[in-house]
């Protein structure tokens, strides 16, 4: 299985993508990070470490389950219910500028059901999206604004990540569906 | 602030109900207990929101069917149905067709003539929803069947006990009062020993379900050595109807032998929560200084309620063999 | 018309016959049984082919029917009873007399007998105990004797007051009938729906305790020990009633009792799976406990219980199709009551052939006074042929009564009826085996 990312790779797509940040927001008061679960989470938490250290401001995080929000809900005839897990964003969001942190950016829908759910949870002044890695094969019109690297893929192919908070180690691969167990 | 990161094993966890009702805690397996614990957990959130509402049960249809009067089930149900945003419909059966006498099976086979997703029954006869399951397409959730299971009770009283005392094995747990007519009785035994905790049931010797002891529980007309030592206590509402049927002589006389006083609460263990599915009977089985003190989570209980109907709702709407949805 | 039954095995306890015989009908009575009949006293006759491992018995006699008719005919009529009767393998049936009117006074008597001529079955009536079954006043029961009631009941309810049932079996000692009771102290019973027990108790169900049976039926004994009179304890259900029936046999009092099959088959356990709440298991007395079960098996092998009889209470399919605590008590049983004898009693090797004729022929003709439990010659040609060793599957669809309430669906029996011959005429042959072809 090819490797696309190793720790160090994930490690410096984070930094460059801080910088970025740093870039485009003027006021770093105004932004939140929203990781949504489960590997969004971690990846918004570095983020947050990476904004500390280079500018010393300490950006919210906080943390969106979107289970709820599918748009593949109930459509499954037969097969199991998407287990639920708790959303976290302890703070508010009206006004700011949310920076929506996930890890694969595919079709979109998950992306497109994260806006639907932080709107339920007020105005933000604007929504970004950053990402880890972007797969190609939007089916929706979304678009990331930090992307820590483009890899084009086939639909018989899936990308795999895996962080050190949840995975024990950092990895990015790609896998073609007949090694898929 | 501390950020949970869920360890799944593959990233999204996924589990389901069997079947497509909730007829009992008996048919339930410890896993799909806490399955729909954790499940509420996540859904208790959603009432903290500014908008209290979810789409995953956009364009579903639940009907709401009660043959037996409730007011606190019944809006607990639409509440929880409101939030995933299916859309309800509520029958009671004073005003329906069940006066004219028409048949609880025409009454059912009726309504799931318009395809509703779920239907949530409340009926006096033990049974009911196990009847309605053999022939409705529509997923039957049990909010009560006459004497016999009242499972998302169960459900809340496991999430309220275990919000507190983090864990429900090996827990003391008394529950006093009615045993032999109470649906809740039924169906917390069930939970409650399949997930190990230490049951004492009490009450007269004229109101405990023969056989009890043989579910694993212990029986004691002692309510002072039932509530010995207890982590929880959860008190069972007493009818006035069962002075008439010669069960006990008096109101008075059941809460001298069997009320909760402040003084039996000093029995049990400081940190002792207070619990009661309402509604409640202040000075029979339950004195009213202890239904407001600061042991009880009764109010809780109602809170919980609705994140725990929200979790049974959402795990059977989705998923399962039943392609009748629309 | 000559009939003859050729080289079955015959079995005919009054007679203590057990063994290879040839039996020859002549017109509606019993003309002969040899091991080999002479050839000019056969001749002419219609000769029955019967399988080997076939059994000729006595005509079997159902002494706890309700036919429903007059009143209920939408749930049974005297006909399609009747037929259901043959097809169970019975010759008679007794008739309960809750039916609408009640049968207290013999213009009712004479409608169920006048119905019943053209049937296939014997129809014995047993008329009411009290007006209307009502249980404050005695029926007319010399009246009822004479339209032709065999036995007194007022079932479906106990006679509950004691005085009642006191002057009922003086009076009906004049007339040699017995007093069939529903034993259940009504109280006791209150609401119960099953048997009061851990099941019960489980699924939320009222119960009904075995006392609610046993008090009564310990009263039963004492009154008719009192009087002389003879009591029959319908439906005996539990141990304790068992245990009372033996005491008092003991001690000479003249009571008998009946057991149903369902109860020597089923207990309260089957309420909670496959069919939880099923509705076909909702009788009354209801089922007991695995320990009354297996005392009821016990009693029916040491003698202690006389009959088996079906309490055969048919109920339309509407009427049961409802949530359990509104329907309403009964199962159909005529035609699943032998299969379950010979799979449950006599293969499991609990009684004999011999001590099943007695259950189901013998006494149920002595205990209702009507001629029949043997093959002597002179008696009445109705006889019970037996296929003990086909082994068949029980299908509600396919019986001959109106009424289909039975939770015997599916279930795979060993042992059925081959034919049913009332009154020197085959009623009944068994469409699944080789015919009874006249040769």
């Amino acid at each position: 299985m090819p490797v696309l990312m190793d720790a160090e790779r994930v490690a410096r797509a984070l930094m460059r993508i801080a910088h970025e940040v740093i870039e485009r927001n003027r006021d770093l008061n105004e932004l939140a990070l929203v990781g949504i679960r489960t590997r969004g989470v971690p990846l918004a938490t570095r983020l947050r470490a990476n904004l500390r250290e280079i500018t010393g401001t300490d950006v919210p995080v906080g943390a969106l389950d979107i289970t709820l929000y599918r748009d593949d809900l109930m459509r499954h005839p037969v097969g199991p219910q998407p287990l639920v897990r708790r959303t976290e964003i302890p703070f508010s969001i009206d006004d700011r500028r949310i920076l929506l942190v996930d890890d694969v950016l595919y079709t979109g829908r998950t992306v497109r059901a994260g806006l639907d759910a932080l709107i339920d949870f007020g105005r933000p002044r604007a929504i970004q999206l950053v990402v880890l890695v972007d797969r190609g094969h939007r089916e929706l019109p979304i678009k990331a604004d930090y992307v820590g690297k483009n890899v084009p893929t086939s639909s018989t192919e899936s990308v795999r990540v895996r962080l050190q908070e949840i995975d024990g180690h950092d990895l990015v691969l790609i896998e073609k569906e007949e090694e898929q167990k | 602030m501390n950020l949970q990161v869920a360890n799944g094993p593959l990233g999204t966890a996924a589990a389901r109900l069997r079947g497509k009702d909730l007829l009992g805690i008996a048919e339930l397996t410890p896993a799909e207990i806490l399955l729909v614990l954790d499940t509420a957990e996540a859904m208790r959130e959603i009432a903290a929101r500014p908008i209290k509402k979810v789409p995953a049960l956009r364009g579903k249809t639940v009907i709401n069917l009660f043959f037996e009067p409730s007011t606190r089930t019944r809006t607990s149900f639409e509440v929880a149905e409101k939030r995933l945003s299916a859309d309800t419909l509520n029958i009671s059966a004073g005003t329906s067709s069940v006066v004219k006498g028409e048949t609880l099976a025409d009454t059912a086979l009726n309504l799931e003539a318009m395809s509703p997703d779920l239907m949530v029954v409340r009926h006096t006869s033990s049974g009911a929803c196990h009847f309605l399951s053999r022939i409705c397409r529509a997923g039957i959730i049990n909010a009560g069947d006459g004497m016999h299971e009242h499972p998302t009770q169960a459900l809340l009283d496991a999430f309220t006990i275990r919000e507190h005392k983090k864990r429900l094995g090996g827990l003391k747990i008394a529950i006093v009062g009615d045993l032999l007519h109470s649906r809740v009785l039924r169906s917390n035994v069930l939970l409650l020993t399949k997930l190990d905790a230490d049951v004492w049931v009490s009450g007269p010797p004229t109101l405990i379900p023969p056989g009890i002891a043989q579910l694993g529980v212990r029986v004691t007309t002692s309510i002072d050595e039932a509530v010995e030592g207890a982590d929880v206590v959860m008190m069972l509402r007493i009818q006035l109807e069962r002075m008439q049927g010669g069960y006990f002589p008096s109101l008075r006389e059941y809460f001298t032998v069997f009320g909760l006083t402040s003084q039996r609460v000093r029995r049990a263990k400081p940190d002792v929560i207070i619990m009661h599915p309402g509604p409640m009977n202040r000075g029979v089985e339950i004195a009213s200084e202890v239904a407001d003190g600061a042991c009880s989570v009764i109010l809780e209980q109602v809170a919980n309620g609705v994140a725990v109907r929200m979790a049974v709702l959402y795990l059977l709407a989705g998923g399962g063999e039943h392609e009748a949805a629309a | 018309m000559k009939r003859l039954l050729e080289g079955a095995r015959v079995v005919d306890p009054v007679r203590g016959v057990d063994g290879r015989f040839d039996v020859l009908i002549d017109g509606d009575r019993i003309a002969r049984v040899a091991v080999e009949i002479p050839a000019a006293e056969r001749a002419g006759a219609e000769v029955l082919a019967l399988q080997p491992g076939w059994i000729v018995c006595p005509g079997f006699i159902d002494m706890h029917v309700h036919l429903r008719e007059p009143g209920q005919e939408h749930k049974e009529t005297i006909a399609t009873g009747t037929a259901a009767a043959v097809a169970g393998g019975f010759t008679g049936v007794a008739c309960m007399p809750n039916t609408d009117p009640v049968n207290d006074n013999s213009s009712v008597t004479k409608f169920i007998v006048e119905r019943a001529a053209g049937a296939p079955a014997r129809v014995y009536p047993i008329g009411a105990v009290t007006k209307g079954s009502a249980g404050e006043q005695l029926a007319e029961i010399a009246d009822l004797r004479a339209a032709g009631c065999v036995a007194l009941s007022d079932d479906g309810r106990p006679v509950a007051n004691a005085l009642i049932l006191r002057r009922g079996l003086e009076y009906a000692r004049m007339f040699d009938m017995a007093i069939i009771d529903h034993c259940e102290d009504p109280a006791l019973k209150g609401e119960g729906v099953a048997h009061e027990g851990l099941v019960a108790a489980v699924l939320g169900l009222r119960g009904i305790p075995a006392a609610a049976e046993e008090v009564m039926v310990y009263r039963d004994i004492a009154l008719a020990e009192l009087t002389g009179g003879r009591v029959h304890i319908a439906h005996l259900s539990t141990r304790g009633s068992l245990r009372a029936v033996r005491d008092g046999r003991a001690r000479g009092v003249r009571v008998t009792c009946e057991v149903t099959p369902h109860h020597f088959t089923l207990t309260d356990e089957q309420l909670k799976a496959p069919l939880s709440y099923d509705t076909n298991l909702k009788m009354n007395p209801p089922l007991r406990e695995a320990a009354d079960r297996d005392a009821l098996v016990a009693g029916l092998a040491d003698g202690t219980v006389d009959a088996i009889a079906s309490d055969h209470a048919p109920h339309h399919y509407d009427e049961k199709h409802v949530e359990f605590d509104r329907a309403p008590f009964g199962i159909v049983g005529l035609e699943t009551a032998v299969p379950l004898a010979l799979d449950r009693l006599v293969h499991a090797g609990v009684i004999s052939i011999g001590r099943l004729v007695e259950l189901m022929s013998v006494n149920p003709a002595r205990l209702l006074g009507v001629p029949g439990g043997t093959l002597e010659p002179g008696s009445p040609a109705d006889v019970t042929v037996l296929a003990p060793e086909v082994t068949t599957t029980i299908d509600p669809a396919r019986f001959r009564s109106l009424s289909r309430n039975t939770p015997f669906g599916g279930w795979t029996l060993k042992g059925t009826v081959a034919a049913t011959i009332v009154g020197g005429r085959v009623a009944y042959a068994n469409p699944d085996l080789a015919s009874l072809a006249a040769r």
